[in-house]
């Protein structure tokens, strides 16, 4: 039996940093991954010499084969953990929670999670669009000429099928998240869209329209996890890890038990059980947001919403800024940008803004808990984390 | 191979038997000799009781569509001839579910529980990949 209260309370966020997202020609995904890591020291009031723990993830437009290894090289620091996470968007979260785990056992002190890449100007659209979709099963799927979109609408048109989820509902999503990121100065799209907006959009992949699908960006992300013990000793009110869960189901889409729900049910039950909470005290949550029907499956499978009820729960307001359950508070990968793997660490940086009540237009009222879920490969992996203000 | 050509399976030690019957006709799955179950993707052990003991059993090749997409935009140069082109998931009579696409008919009449059969796409010599078709 697992002892997971364990890590309830014990470490804590004590600085976050993004880059400028979008078109960032500016800088190499190299130079975005060290930016953020920079922004996320200042914002920690620390130094790299306070660092002997390094986290990273790989970036598509600029490689590295030991990635993690030549980020510490670029910053000059020799940590005592070290390592470059490769599970796709899932792996934000454990991550961190492994991160934890590290300084728990006196592997390191204190971890620097730097994500980022280039996937808008460091590579033509037909390299990303090539490279992600290398996701498929190289002899039972790749020969199909699928897309990335057209691995999941086969998720969503299924979905929709078994529920009578509307158009109108998931595009719901998409119109939510360009609220939200209309209120983050930072934002890759900010013009708020309408239902209508969604609905007359290019199809992709039936029934994915082109708002349906999440952005292509540039960007990173940073944060710098602390012993709880210390956190109190840096500028800003920390942020603790309350709980974190992973789940796996299927790696490739053909392979999946279900494809109206995920093991981002498991996930969501290890967290609560960690953390000790359930649906009913979180306070807002950032989902995993890379279609719009992905959002609908996450809703239901962390137990906010019944089956198949998602849908009129999004398109009735709740999750809205002010509604019983907002989310996606930043934007999401729907409007606030999305570098590929890295995505979900803005998830992560926007949950730690609005728990220090740093988040300006877009604050949560009295944000006390936070619920943020990453998943990669398509509806694969899946990664809780839960969040608060106090221990 | 040209970057236009459609991708080959890159096949391996593990699912070569598979191809051969595709290059033959015939749509194989791995049937345990210890607990009887029948698997698709080809591979090392079985993954309902972890026997090394599998077999290979021909699919009768009916099936139904599970899921489909109509894919508007191609992944790559050597698929917008075929723009727009369904990508399903088909479960067999037998149970295993594949991804293939759906040929040989208008993408809008293609739906979920629609009945399909398999059929074979030459796509390299003796390079056969399983493909469905709407059942007459
Ligand atoms: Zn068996």
């Amino acid at each position: 039996m697992a002892k997971s209260h364990s890590l309830r309370g014990q470490v804590a966020i004590v600085g976050v940093g993004d880059t400028e997202v979008g078109k960032v020609p500016e800088l190499s995904a190299t130079g975005l991954c060290i930016d953020a890591a920079k922004r996320a020291l200042d914002d920690a009031g620390l130094t790299k010499s306070d660092i002997d723990g390094l986290v990273t993830c790989n970036s598509m437009a600029e490689p590295h084969m030991y990635h993690a290894e030549a980020m510490a090289e670029h910053l000059q620091i020799f940590p005592s953990y070290c390592v470059s996470a490769g599970a796709g968007g899932g792996t934000t979260f454990a991550v961190l929670y492994q991160a934890a785990l590290a300084i728990l056992h006196g592997i390191c002190n204190r971890v620097l999670i730097s994500m980022a890449d280039s996937l808008r100007t460091g590579l033509t659209r037909e390299q990303a669009m090539v490279m992600q979709s290398s996701s498929g099963h190289p002899q039972f799927e790749t020969p199909y000429g699928a897309t990335v979109p057209g691995y999941y609408a086969l998720i969503a048109n299924a979905y929709m099928h078994r529920y009578g989820v509307s158009a109108e509902q998931m595009a719901a999503v998409a119109v939510t998240a360009r609220a939200h990121a209309a209120l983050h100065p930072g934002a890759q799209m900010r013009t708020p869209l309408t239902v209508e907006d969604v609905l007359a959009s290019r199809m992709i992949a039936d029934p994915l329209r082109l708002l349906d699908c999440s952005l292509v960006s540039d960007g990173g992300a940073a944060v710098v996890l602390a012993r709880a013990e210390e956190a109190g000793e840096g500028p800003h009110q920390p942020v603790y890890l309350l709980g974190a869960g992973e789940g796996h189901g299927h790696e490739h889409i053909s392979q999946a038990e279900n494809l109206t729900s995920s093991h981002a049910r498991q996930a969501g039950e290890r967290a609560y059980a960690m953390a000790g909470l359930g649906p009913q005290d979180i306070d807002f949550v950032e989902l995993y947001d890379c279609f719009t029907p992905v959002v609908l499956i996450e809703l239901e499978d962390l137990g906010f919403c019944g089956r198949g009820e998602a849908g009129a729960f999004v398109a009735e307001g709740h999750t809205r800024l002010g509604g019983t359950l907002p989310m996606n508070t930043h934007g999401g990968l729907l409007s606030h940008c999305h570098p590929g793997n890295p995505g979900a660490m803005f998830a992560l940086t926007e949950a730690v803004r609005q728990l220090r009540g740093e988040a300006g237009e877009r604050q949560v009222v009295d944000a006390e808990t936070a619920l943020v879920h990453a998943q990669g490969g398509i509806l694969s992996s899946h990664c809780t984390a839960i969040l608060g203000r106090g221990r | 191979m040209s970057v236009n050509a459609k991708p080959l399976p890159p096949i391996n030690p593990d699912t070569q038997p598979f191809w051969d019957g595709c290059a033959q006709g015939r749509l194989l799955l791995q049937r345990c000799g210890d607990c009887g179950h029948l698997q698709f993707y080809p591979r090392m052990l079985c993954a309902a009781c972890g026997s090394r003991t599998l077999d290979w059993a021909e699919s009768c090749g009916r099936g139904t569509v599970k899921t489909f997409t109509i894919i508007r935009r191609a992944v790559s140069a050597a698929f917008e001839p075929d723009v727009p082109y369904v990508v399903a998931l088909v479960e067999l009579e037998e149970g295993p579910t594949l991804m293939s696409n759906i040929i040989g008919c208008d993408p809008a009449v293609v739906a979920i529980g629609q009945p399909v059969r398999v059929t074979f796409e030459t796509r390299a010599e003796s390079v056969a990949v399983p493909q469905f078709e709407p059942m007459p």
